[in-house]
């Protein structure tokens, strides 16, 4: 039936093809809504915020009233707005921590792939040793020679993301590189340069994709995890990891101060894994069928 | 008594109720074996694998009625299935290399079968027949071999294991599944032999389904012949190869390559519909050159010709016979010009293997040579050297007397130009993410700099010399069929406009009526352009229908180069021979 | 069995390589850590001190030297306040860690097989649809979130049953209070079932759809042995490696959730010491857990290469070690 369909269809090109698809799942649209709602919050909450992150609006660990929609925090700040301002830094930051991962990960990836054999050995024998350390592992050990600094952060997140995504873009981009198109532009004389941009990049942008969100979810976890130990953003800096961290104390008598970010942290990165699966899913479904 | 009855079957898919074969009807008596042909997308798998009481995920077996041995199978439960399965009727896989557990050693794959459909019988009995039966199919029985895994065993001896398997528990009927597929001439034949013999000599009924009239030609009592989903003609074998009724089974036949050589071959041109795709009215009327109004509007009764003879077609009675079409001689171009291409000594090697011994060959401008060899034999590996695409031997490749560069990116533009070379399939050698004219446009652009609509109107040109619609250029290659990618493949070639074309096993892939109209293109371009072709194939039939003349390879030598009908009518080489009584063919 | 060994040769140049990283990533970097470890309190001799102790007055190399050739026979020197050795403070909470990464491993891994085996067995069913989407959310949850939302329902606001904080008495090893080990091992059992179990369910959809488990029930096998002899085996095999991966990258996850609990682990140790910046304690960690997972792989190479008889088969005739990074093939 689809396969009518499509014929009918003004040809497409497959990777809109594919976006469309996506989004016509439940789950990947759920997941769309959830994050524009959370990207929402970070990128204008602080307009709608009553009060400054850092004034002090009653006594530490107040209850919700009238005033205070989710009540203080451990300090006497207002967790309502503490929390609308504190989106920002953690999804900026894991949003460029993400790029510059992904991003180095597939130059890695590409230039591996369409190396000689001994180059691409050399190169992923490298990688895989930096495959050793644990993310948050590593992310500690740098913190731990330079002091906490946020650009550091989000720099060695990325870098962490790296090699884990160099392998995955350069298992996809080997696999292209056996088919026969790559051959035949070999063959036909195209450069190196050509043959990488025009004939293997495209062919690897569902796995880049799959990998791009993937990366995010994980670089979210990983920023707020170095806040939440306490070695990424400073007080009074309002930040949903660190909000956690601050207010964790005090849990019992005012759980919204933890609450509201966590809530915020985990359904952001939840929406961004179901719009990821749901398109991994339509892509193996179309690449199956492509090679059939 | 026949065994294997089936009666008015249809086979749909679940969702939206779209038939996948439909009134399905024939009969298998004990000891004959039935064979069931049809190209790509016909639904023959899926009837074979109803006799099994087995639909492919997504689909069931709607009405009609299937007996195996007098068990109904439609309908039948579980455990029903369970017990006919491997005991009363059992299957024999098209590949083996995935069809066999890649866990499990071969004598527990035979074994469990025993097991499971005689289980009061002692382990030493059971294990005695796992060797007699590794002995009928010409296996040794040795507990070394017992021992093995299927990854160590070749490829003709996989299959036997699997025909082991079928006949273990002395089934009354088997169901093969083109089980020759992946395997070369010599061995296809000895496979096809053990499975004839014993079918016969055990008195089990068979369906032995296959897209290779010539294979099924050499096996079969009765033939029924499929076509998008339904059966057009059947009959007996002679019925069916001499007195074909159906237009559909008479162009297939003529689009068989000819050993024998008598005729030309002659393609059918279109592609068989998808289920989801097929016209109103007869299948075949948009494909057939006898089509009336009627055709596309009713779809036609079954016709009784004879007692065992029956065919679905509304023109029946009037349907134009084909005429044979004579070879046409073709004549070794004399060599005393300057060869386009010169290989002289070339060892070619994989790391410190040698595949490639001595190899010499001289193409002529304009003449079309053969390289005819099976798997393994060396040929592909010589045709990339050509193409420049395996840079591992020694020796020399020349053009026009000068020596090429190993490396395609060690040759000149020119000589890149000038040869280009065609891959096996059209699945993989087009970038599947770019629409069709920006692959040709790219070649244009490439070696002659041409752009817009100067390049708009060459790909026109040349997507009519390869007989594609113009339309075709914003379609990505996942829309196309494989004859129209391998098409497009020929038409990027040609943009270069080259004095030699590659083509590397390039109708492998393809139906046989697909196969025989891109011969027929390629032919004809042959006599337009004078481009000179190296032809590289298994199938030593259809070199007969488009070279001058025939090299034949075997393990990285070449055993036998002449002119075409000097290899055919007298080989020097013992192998040749082998092969010309090995093919398979209408007789 | 010769390429056992050839795995474990092949792993010596691999920790070798990262004691350079570590080490890189740490001292050989600009800034000075002895005044980064001293900050406010830096008088020249404590800073002299503590550069003798680090050898930072030393090239590069000599430094590196003198720190891997020790790091190798596991003497990590003295932490910075200059009291204990790093291997007296580690001692003890290695072993905790140990006991919290066994006993998450020893019902996560299971339970995922488990979990993947029948939800690609029931496809399309119920329970593979809730399964899936309860993996695909818990998945997508950094684990000190899950551990807090841990911490909420089952120790502070919703029930009170298991601490909120594991306290172990000092001399004693986590073992003594199985209770304060709930909670953590949860926690990681519930980070890492999500991942292993997906990919099961996906190598054995895999096997599923393969012809030799079409073949295995055209021979009227009963589906409990298709599933059974034909299917698992084959399935697991490649399962291995992600399993692997999985408990190294417990070893990640600990770190984060000993905080949480203030679990007396060698992750609140890092914590700690990177807070400290005490760089002797963390270059060790970081070590161990790296070797952690070079050691974790070659044990799953060579688990692989025993279940798969194409690969064992092949082992069994070359013994093959020219490659000695191989041992790092295929991870992932």
């Amino acid at each position: 039936m689809q396969k009518k369909m499509q014929k009918k269809m003004k040809p497409k090109s497959q990777f809109r093809t594919l976006i469309g698809l996506t989004f016509k799942q439940g789950y990947a649209r759920l997941g769309g809504a959830i994050v524009l709602g959370i990207l929402f919050i970070a990128i204008f909450g602080p307009l709608f915020a009553p009060y400054t992150f850092d004034e002090f609006v009653d006594a530490p660990n107040a209850p919700r009233s009238d005033t205070l929609m989710l009540g203080a925090d451990y300090f006497g700040r207002d967790v309502y707005s503490r929390f609308l301002s504190g989106g920002r830094s953690i999804i900026g930051l894991s949003f460029i921590s993400t790029v510059l991962g992904v991003g180095l990960g597939l130059l890695i990836g590409l230039f591996a792939a369409s190396a000689k054999k001994r180059t691409d050995g050399l190169i992923m024998r490298v990688n895989d040793i930096l495959l050793a350390f644990p993310q948050i592992v590593f992310v500690l050990l740098v913190v731990s020679g330079f002091g906490t600094s946020v650009f550091l952060i989000a720099i060695t997140v990325g870098f962490t993301h790296a090699p884990r995504t160099a392998r995955i873009i350069r298992a996809a981009a080997a696999e292209v590189m056996e088919r026969d198109f790559i051959k035949a532009a070999i063959a036909v004389g195209e450069k190196r340069q050509r043959i990488i941009i025009s004939e293997l990049l495209p062919n690897v942008t569902s796995p880049l994709l799959v990998e791009f969100g993937l990366r995010m979810t994980y670089s979210i976890g990983l920023v707020a995890a170095v806040s939440f130990l306490g070695l990424g953003l400073q007080p009074p800096a309002a930040d949903w990891g660190l909000m956690i961290n601050e207010n964790r104390g005090s849990l019992t008598v005012q759980p919204w101060g933890v609450l509201a970010p966590i809530a915020a942290i985990a359904l952001f990165t939840i929406g961004v894994n179901f719009i990821t699966d749901s398109f991994a899913k339509v892509a193996i479904g179309i690449d199956r069928k492509g090679k059939e | 008594m026949s065994v294997v009855k089936l009666s008015n079957v249809d086979i749909a898919i679940t969702r939206g109720g779209i038939k996948i074969v439909e009134k399905i009807s024939f009969e298998i008596a004990s000891g004959q074996i039935l064979g069931l042909v049809g190209e790509s997308g016909s639904g023959k798998t899926t009837v074979s694998m109803s006799l099994l009481g087995h639909t492919r995920k997504g689909a069931v077996i709607e009405s009609g009625s299937i007996t195996i041995d007098g068990h109904e199978i439609v309908d039948a439960s579980d455990n029903e299935l369970r017990s006919l399965r491997g005991g009363t009727i059992a299957y024999v896989p098209q590949d083996p290399g995935t069809a066999l557990n890649p866990g499990l050693r071969i004598s527990k794959q035979i074994l469990e079968s025993l097991e499971k459909h005689q289980p009061d019988v002692d382990h030493e009995v059971h294990m005695a027949r796992v060797r007699e039966i590794l002995t009928e199919v010409a296996l040794p029985s040795d507990e070394d071999f017992l021992k093995r895994y299927p990854h160590q065993l070749s490829g003709g001896q996989q299959q036997r294991v699997a025909i082991a398997i079928a006949f273990a528990c002395r089934p009354k009927v088997i169901v093969c599944d083109e089980p020759t597929t992946g395997l070369d001439v010599t061995t296809q034949s000895k496979v096809l032999a053990t499975i004839r013999a014993l079918c016969r000599e055990h008195g089990v009924a068979a369906l032995y389904v296959s897209h290779d009239l010539a294979v099924v030609s050499e096996l079969a009592d009765n033939v029924a012949v499929m076509y998008a989903g339904r059966i057009v003609e059947s009959g007996n074998r002679d019925e069916i190869f001499f007195n074909s009724i159906h237009p559909y089974t008479r162009r297939l036949i003529r689009a068989l390559p000819d050993i024998a050589g008598k005729n030309q071959i002659l393609g059918i041109s279109g592609y068989a519909p998808m289920p989801w795709d097929r016209p109103t009215g007869c299948a075949f009327a948009p494909r057939c050159a006898d089509a009336q109004s009627i055709c596309s509007q009713s779809v036609p009764e079954i016709t009784r010709i004879s007692g065992t003879h029956n065919v679905n077609c509304h023109r029946h009675k009037d349907s134009t016979k084909i005429v044979a079409t004579a070879r046409v001689e073709r004549d070794v171009v004399s060599s005393s010009t300057q060869a386009l291409l010169g290989i002289d000594g070339l060892n070619g090697f994989y790391g410190s293997r040698q595949v490639l011994f001595d190899t010499n060959i001289h193409i002529q401008p304009g003449e079309c040579v053969a390289l005819v060899g099976e798997s393994g034999s060396g040929k592909t590996t010589l045709s990339r050297c050509i193409g420049g695409l395996h840079d591992d031997y020694e020796g020399q490749i020349s053009y026009f007397g000068n020596a090429l560069g190993k490396h395609a990116l060690e040759r000149k533009k020119e000589e890149r130009r000038d040869i280009q070379y065609i891959f096996q399939s059209p699945y993989a050698s087009i970038n599947p993410r770019r629409p069709i004219g920006a692959t040709i446009s790219r070649q244009l652009e490439l070696f002659y700099g041409m752009k817009g609509s100067a390049a708009e109107a060459r790909i026109k040109e040349l997507l009519d010399l390869v007989s594609l619609p113009h339309a075709i250029v914003t379609s990505f290659p996942d829309q196309l069929s494989g004859g129209e990618r391998q098409r497009v493949a020929i038409a990027r070639a040609l943009a270069a406009e080259p004095k030699l074309l590659v083509c590397d096993e390039i109708t492998s892939a393809l139906d046989v009526s697909v196969q025989a109209s891109v011969i027929e293109t390629l032919k004809n371009l042959q006599e337009s352009t004078s481009v000179a072709l190296l032809f590289v194939t298994h199938n030593l039939a259809l070199t007969r229908s488009i070279a001058n003349r025939v090299a034949v390879m075997r393990k990285g030598t070449i055993v036998e180069y002449g002119g075409l009908d000097e290899v055919f009518n007298s080989p020097k080489a013992e192998y040749t021979n082998r092969l010309l009584q090995h093919t398979p063919t209408l007789k | 069995m010769l390429f056992v060994f050839g795995r474990i040769l092949a792993g010596i140049p691999i920790i070798i390589a990262l004691t350079v990283l570590v080490f890189m990533a740490t001292q050989a970097l600009p800034g000075d850590a002895a005044v980064s470890y001293l900050a406010n309190t830096a008088t020249p001799e404590r800073l002299a001190a503590i550069r003798e102790q680090l050898n930072l007055d030393d090239p590069l190399w000599v430094q590196y030297f003198s720190w891997a050739s020790d790091a190798l026979r596991l003497d990590f020197g003295m932490t910075l306040t200059g009291e204990t050795s790093v291997s007296a403070i580690l001692g003890e909470r290695i072993q905790n860690t140990l006991i919290l990464m066994a006993s998450s491993g020893i019902i996560a891994i299971p339970l995922s097989i488990v979990i993947g085996t029948y939800a690609a067995v029931r496809r399309g069913k119920i329970f593979d649809n809730v399964s899936s989407l309860v993996t695909l959310v818990l998945a997508a949850l950094p684990e000190f979130v899950v551990a807090i939302f841990v911490v909420f329902l089952l120790a502070t606001n919703v029930f009170q049953i298991f601490p909120a904080i594991s306290f172990v008495e000092p001399g004693t090893l986590a073992w003594a209070d199985p209770m304060s080990l709930v909670l953590p091992s949860l926690t990681l059992i519930l980070a890492v079932t999500p991942y292993v179990s997906r990919i099961m369910r996906g190598s054995m959809i895999e096997v599923m759809e393969s012809e030799y488990i079409q073949m295995a029930r055209l021979k009227g096998l009963s589906e409990r042995t298709v599933i059974m002899r034909h299917a698992l085996p084959n399935a697991i095999a490649p399962t291995i490696q992600v399993i692997a991966l999985q408990l190294a990258w417990l070893a990640g996850g600990v770190v984060v959730v000993e905080a949480v609990f203030a679990y007396p682990g060698i992750g609140t140790v890092m914590i700690d010491s990177v807070k400290a910046r005490d760089l002797p304690i963390v270059q060790a960690i970081t070590l161990m857990i790296a070797a952690l997972y070079v050691i974790l792989n070659i044990l799953a190479d060579i688990g692989t290469i025993l279940s798969t008889p194409r690969l064992r088969t092949k082992y069994a005739r070359k013994n093959d070690t020219s490659d000695v990074f191989a041992a790092m093939d295929g991870d992932q």
